[in-house]
């Protein structure tokens, strides 16, 4: 068969899965008696394990960050615009890693795995996770691949607030931080959405307390709507301006005066609720936007984001987007401002952008260069 | 590596090995990457032109997207040993507002500038009747992102005024040269003004 991908992707992939049996005690004060990490490798290691980049996904994301699983496939890994050849993570220089982050549900343990006290599905059971803990899983990770220390940990809004973790926790393991569209803790706006995200899936008749694998169901409704408020709020007023205006879908002039889809709006929030349902969990998601909202690591220093950072060594690369009002470029220098204070290495970019948060998954020129420029920075360093 | 421009030379010839640096405007990072090799300097460069950001990631400086008419609220107080700010005072909306910012976050500053009353643009100005333009001035007045022109004896003034102290003044020619009539008149004479600043209090 002949290829059919482009160029600079990474073509087809497979993912791998690894399992620990070491439990992994979590900051809950609960512990998993081992886990299963789903994960995907690009490029190659080098003899020195030197060139090791980690990608953290975002909230709905998982392993799959890069290429396609067959031919013909429509879609690529979701950081496809950032990881490739020639790409700023270049798959000619680095060995690029992504993990499911445990919780997940697309192949790391997590409420769809089952649990192996009741051999059914952990569903509501499964015990909450937060940023810390992906660190360390990821860390049990880099162990199993040989990795001592990362060239770089990168990710964008919930993978770069784990970049941010992964240098205050394992500082000795981790040489840049590359941290896109994050926050040093969420604002109450942002926890706000997200709890009417987790009410809109637990008030759903058929989330049955999170039990509905065992009754046979699935939230649909709620999980829909979570999804539909979370991509409003990844979009810029602009960019929605400029994809749909007020356009209407079908041919009339006049309104229809009925609640079936009618503006173009309406059409593509509820296709984006409809296909988010059938590839993602609803535990999941409220797990994931718990240690969303959980994430603070000035909170163990007294709410003193410089003492946090003190352990640092990590060089740091911080972008925001300034259309992005989900994690807006404030948030990102308030990041700046205290690895400033604390004379750590950082380089900072506001890129103009309209696409609102999601701009950090987007080909934008900018935002290429820039990540592209550092990581060729990164590459000369670490011999890549 | 390439070399420096003319007048950056003097500014790192009065930076110590080992200081604290932070560069208002620091364009491609060329000054921040000379100190950091010659030097062992450390510390930022800041810059609002995505370009010059971008180029000075490529040369390995830690470069943060800043508008310097912002002020410089991200940094302490003393956080630097030099605060240097070349051929950027006349291009800020409060050159008096910024100059009091980099005494606070640091101990001694560096200020170059064109010299507006240079005499060939006194010429331009008084006899040709136009806006001067130069070697040291090359914009066109509309398109011109210098909005706040002042003079060697201007500026000298307005630190008197704030309570700044000159440490040390050279006046220059764009090449470098310092021409002998610059010494016994340097408003007349000089075309670029570099000095070395402290408040007058320490």
């Amino acid at each position: 068969m002949s290829e059919q991908f482009p160029e600079d992707s990474v073509g087809l992939v497979t993912p791998a899965h690894v399992r620990f049996d070491e439990a992994l005690e979590l900051e809950s004060g609960h512990s998993l008696p081992g886990f299963e990490l789903a994960y995907e490798t690009y490029g190659e290691l080098n003899a020195e394990a030197s060139n090791a980049i980690l990608v953290c996904h975002a909230l709905s994301g998982n392993h799959h960050a890069a290429g396609y699983y067959e031919h013909g496939e429509r879609k690529p890994g979701w950081w496809e615009a950032c990881i490739g050849p020639g790409k700023p993570l270049d798959t000619n220089r680095f060995f690029i890693v992504c993990s499911n982050n445990i919780g997940g549900c697309h192949g790391s343990t997590g409420p769809v795995s089952d649990n192996p006290d009741t051999g059914k599905p952990y569903g509501a059971d499964f015990p909450m996770v937060t940023v810390r803990d992906w660190v360390r899983s990821q860390a049990r990770l880099a162990d199993y691949l040989g990795v001592e220390r990362w060239a770089a940990v990168a990710g964008g809004s919930l993978g770069g607030m784990q970049a941010l973790q992964w240098a205050i926790d394992l500082p000795e393991r981790i040489r840049h931080a590359v941290v896109i569209a994050a926050a040093p803790r969420l604002s109450a706006q942002n926890i706000a959405f997200n709890e009417v995200a987790r009410q809109a899936i637990r008030s759903d008749p058929d989330f049955h307390e999170g039990r509905y694998a065992v009754a046979g169901s699935r939230p649909r409704t709620g999980l829909m709507l979570a999804r539909m408020l979370g991509h409003i709020t990844y979009l810029s007023e602009a960019a929605m301006g400029a994809k749909f205006g007020r356009d209407r879908r079908g041919e009339e002039d006049d309104f229809g005066f009925h609640y079936d889809v009618e503006f173009e709006v309406e059409s593509y929030l509820r296709h984006q609720g409809q296909s988010f349902v059938d590839r993602f969990d609803a535990n999941t998601y409220l797990l994931m936007t718990k240690a969303l909202d959980y994430f603070d690591p000035a909170a163990k220093f007294g709410g003193d984001l410089e003492r946090a950072l003190k352990q640092v060594k990590a060089q740091f690369l911080v972008a925001s987007f300034t259309s992005d009002w989900r994690f807006p470029p404030s948030a990102s220098r308030e990041i700046v401002r205290a690895l400033l204070d604390t004379n750590k290495r950082v380089s900072y970019a506001e890129i103009r952008a309209d696409h609102g948060h999601d701009a950090f998954l987007m080909p934008v020129p900018r935002y290429i260069d820039v990540f592209g420029t550092y990581m060729q920075r990164v590459a000369a360093e670490v011999g890549a | 590596m390439n070399p420096l421009r003319a007048d950056l030379q003097i500014v790192a010839d009065w930076v110590d090995s080992g200081e604290r640096v932070l560069d208002l405007g620091c364009g491609d990072g060329r000054l921040l990457r000379y100190l950091f090799d010659s030097r062992n300097a450390t510390g930022y460069g800041l810059e609002i032109d995505p370009e010059g950001i971008t180029q000075s990631l490529a040369n390995g400086i830690n470069v943060i997207e800043s508008d310097l008419d912002e002020g410089l609220a991200d940094f302490e107080d003393d956080a630097f040993d030099q605060v240097i700010l070349t051929q950027t005072l006349q291009a800020v909306q409060r050159p008096d507002q910024l100059l009091r910012e980099m005494l606070r976050v640091g101990r001694t500053g560096i200020v170059t500038f064109p010299n507006f009353a240079y005499y060939k643009l006194r010429y331009h100005l008084a006899v040709r009747g136009r806006m001067p333009m130069s070697d040291a001035l090359s914009y066109a007045w509309y398109e011109t992102p210098n909005i706040h022109f002042c003079t060697i004896d201007d500026f000298e003034a307005l630190c008197e005024e704030l309570g700044i102290h000159i440490l040390e003044r050279r006046v220059v020619s764009h090449d470098l040269k310092e021409p002998l009539l610059a010494r016994f008149l340097p408003n007349l004479f000089g075309e670029v003004a570099l000095y070395r600043i402290c408040r007058a209090d320490r």
